[in-house]
């Protein structure tokens, strides 16, 4: 049953994918030239005036031509499309961990300590909502390089769900547990090792996964202001271009991209899950 | 006069309450001797399982001591296991890892053959083996799930066993089972075992001495019924002896009457029931009379 679930529900996206870049392909075609060129035509040299957006098949075509050398580079204006997702995935893995490596242990301590957590909560709530962008000058102008102060955007927009995750996990896990590793005289840190985290995980991979998936979306807005490298940078500059076709290639590309950073951090998810 | 190995003096155990303090239970005093098994019936609200966390050292009484080998419990420890009524095994450990879990808290120079070894042979004791040890306890029914809480607590081999409850979850027939094992495992060991019950017969069956508790608020421990019928037991035969009905019959009495009569009296005003805070000691198996309580053989459960 679910093998033929699946096998009618993949039957079905390529159906609907077919569909719709068939709808977009025709949709696409310069009309044709049912009435004669006028004199204003013919002097322009016949161009259509409308700028279309560019058919499936070109953008397919694109991406066969990129994907076939990924890694080229011909100076700063003009890099493989795998250098450009490198240097992003680099940022923000970057960033990412740094903030991993603060918002956990600190997600302990006001999870596991009401007083602190109600001290660091107002700070919490104030710094949480802002835009990482709006981060940006006052990094650019402290940190003084944009490389590092993009992957300081996007360790300050993956702390947050990190830290709440973790402090929530932290917190609520079950009383029963916590009474076993005292009824058994485990040390303070052995009880967090062995007991809360092992209990919180799950919570904490959930902000995890949250987290990636926010610092890639970050990230591309990022590079498109500092400029230089990266995919946030490949499609701004291929719109400069007014490369059309390069840039639907690369929004794929950082859809996938994304999927798969999300997919990583899901099957991660999946080995600390437990049953109650 | 010698110490008991376990004394516990006026425990009392009141909470902030929204119209004043609200007082679970007072002037709680008993005493359970080395390798007795002690069973504490009432009914719920009256404190019991507030009294073994107290036992335990999760919670602390807000007037009273408890002793341990003359030694004043204050917090947690290896010296007393506890069983806990949901099980409380530590979902994302197989059963072997939650009682290996324990035996290297308990013993934490013992190299990693050893703890394996040792939990096995607590796994075995308990009825579990052939692969079941490997499962994670969400892949266990209760019954299981609760041997190996029940080998986790006899693994670290504590002076004092508390249990809270254990078989309350579990289906009659499981339960059974477990009781039965119980009773073997703890003839045995000649285990002290302090035990929180809702089942008289199964308190009969398991327990040398059963303290009676009246209800809540203001609960005290009223009586201390001596049960006094030949080990080893078993289920089958223990209902021939001429005493078990008669201590049923006084369990089931006080329970559906006597806990309500002799409940809600505050100390501190002088009523004549309260003179002593250390329970009446009881043997009905040998009491000439008993009282008028025979037509309540059918109530099984408080």
């Amino acid at each position: 049953m679910l093998q033929s679930l699946n096998a009618r529900a993949t039957l079905l996206s390529i159906a609907l994918l077919l569909f719709m870049l068939g709808i977009w392909e025709f949709a696409n075609h310069p009309p044709s030239a049912d009435k004669p060129l006028t004199e204003y035509e013919i002097l322009m040299g016949g161009a259509d005036q409308e700028a279309r957006v560019p058919a499936p098949s070109e953008i397919i075509g694109r991406a066969v031509e990129e994907l076939s050398d990924p890694f080229y580079d011909a100076g700063p204006n003009d890099k493989g499309i795998g250098i450009q997702l490198a240097y992003s995935i680099y940022r923000v893995l970057a960033g990412y961990f740094l903030a991993a490596l603060l918002a956990i242990p600190f997600g302990f301590l006001i999870g596991m300590s009401p007083l602190m957590y109600k001290a660091m909560n107002p700070f919490i709530q104030v710094l949480r909502p802002i835009s990482p962008l709006a981060w940006m000058p006052l990094a650019l102008f402290i940190i003084k390089d944009s490389e590092t102060s993009s992957i300081f955007v996007i360790f300050i927009c993956s702390i947050w769900p990190m830290l709440i995750n973790t402090a929530f996990g932290v917190a609520n896990v079950r009383r029963d547990w916590i009474n076993v590793a005292r009824t058994h005289e485990l040390s303070s840190l052995r009880t967090a090792l062995t007991v809360i985290l092992p209990a919180a995980a799950p919570t904490i991979l959930t902000g995890m996964r949250i987290s990636i998936g926010i610092a890639w979306l970050v990230i591309v807005a990022a590079e498109m202001l500092v400029g230089g490298t990266g995919i946030g940078y490949y499609v701004w500059n291929e719109w400069n271009n007014l490369d059309l076709t390069s840039v639907i290639f690369s929004i794929l590309m950082i859809g996938v991209v994304g999927m798969l950073l999300d997919l990583a951090l899901s099957y991660a998810t999946r080995l600390v899950q437990y049953e109650e | 006069m010698t110490r008991a190995f376990l004394e516990i003096e006026n425990l009392a155990r009141r909470f902030p309450g929204s119209d004043g303090e609200l007082t679970v239970f007072e002037n709680a005093s008993f005493t359970i001797e080395k390798g007795e098994f002690v069973c504490i019936i009432g009914h719920s609200g009256c404190g019991k399982s507030t009294i073994m966390n107290v036992l335990a050292g999760l919670d602390a009484p807000s007037e009273g001591h408890v002793f341990m080998d003359g030694i004043e419990v204050a917090g947690p420890s290896l010296d007393r296991g506890v069983v806990f009524q949901n099980y409380s095994l530590l979902p994302w450990l197989s059963a072997l890892h939650n009682v290996t879990f324990a035996v290297r808290s308990r013993w934490p120079g013992w190299d990693k053959d050893k703890v394996r070894e040792h939990s096995y042979r607590y796994l075995k004791m308990v009825g579990l083996g052939d692969g079941a040890e490997l499962r994670k306890p969400s892949q266990l029914s209760g019954g299981m799930r609760q041997r190996v809480s029940i080998a986790r607590a006899f693994a670290i081999q504590p002076k004092l066993l508390l249990l809270d409850e254990p078989f309350g979850a579990l289906d009659a027939l499981t339960r059974g089972t477990i009781q039965d094992e119980l009773v073997k495992i703890c003839d045995a060991t000649r285990q002290t075992v302090f035990m929180i019950t809702h089942d008289v017969d199964e308190a009969i069956l398991l327990a040398d001495r059963i303290l009676l508790m009246t209800n809540g608020p203001y609960a005290r421990i009223a009586e201390s019924v001596k049960v006094e019928l030949t080990h080893p037991r078993e289920r089958s035969t223990i209902i021939h002896d001429p005493g078990y009905y008669r201590i049923r019959n006084h369990l089931v009495d006080f329970l559906v009457r006597r806990s309500k009569e002799l409940a809600g009296v505050v100390s501190d005003t002088d009523t004549p029931s309260v003179t002593s805070t250390t329970p009446v000691e009881v043997n009905p198996a040998v009491a000439a009379a008993d009282p008028p309580t025979a037509n309540n053989v059918g109530a099984a459960k408080a």
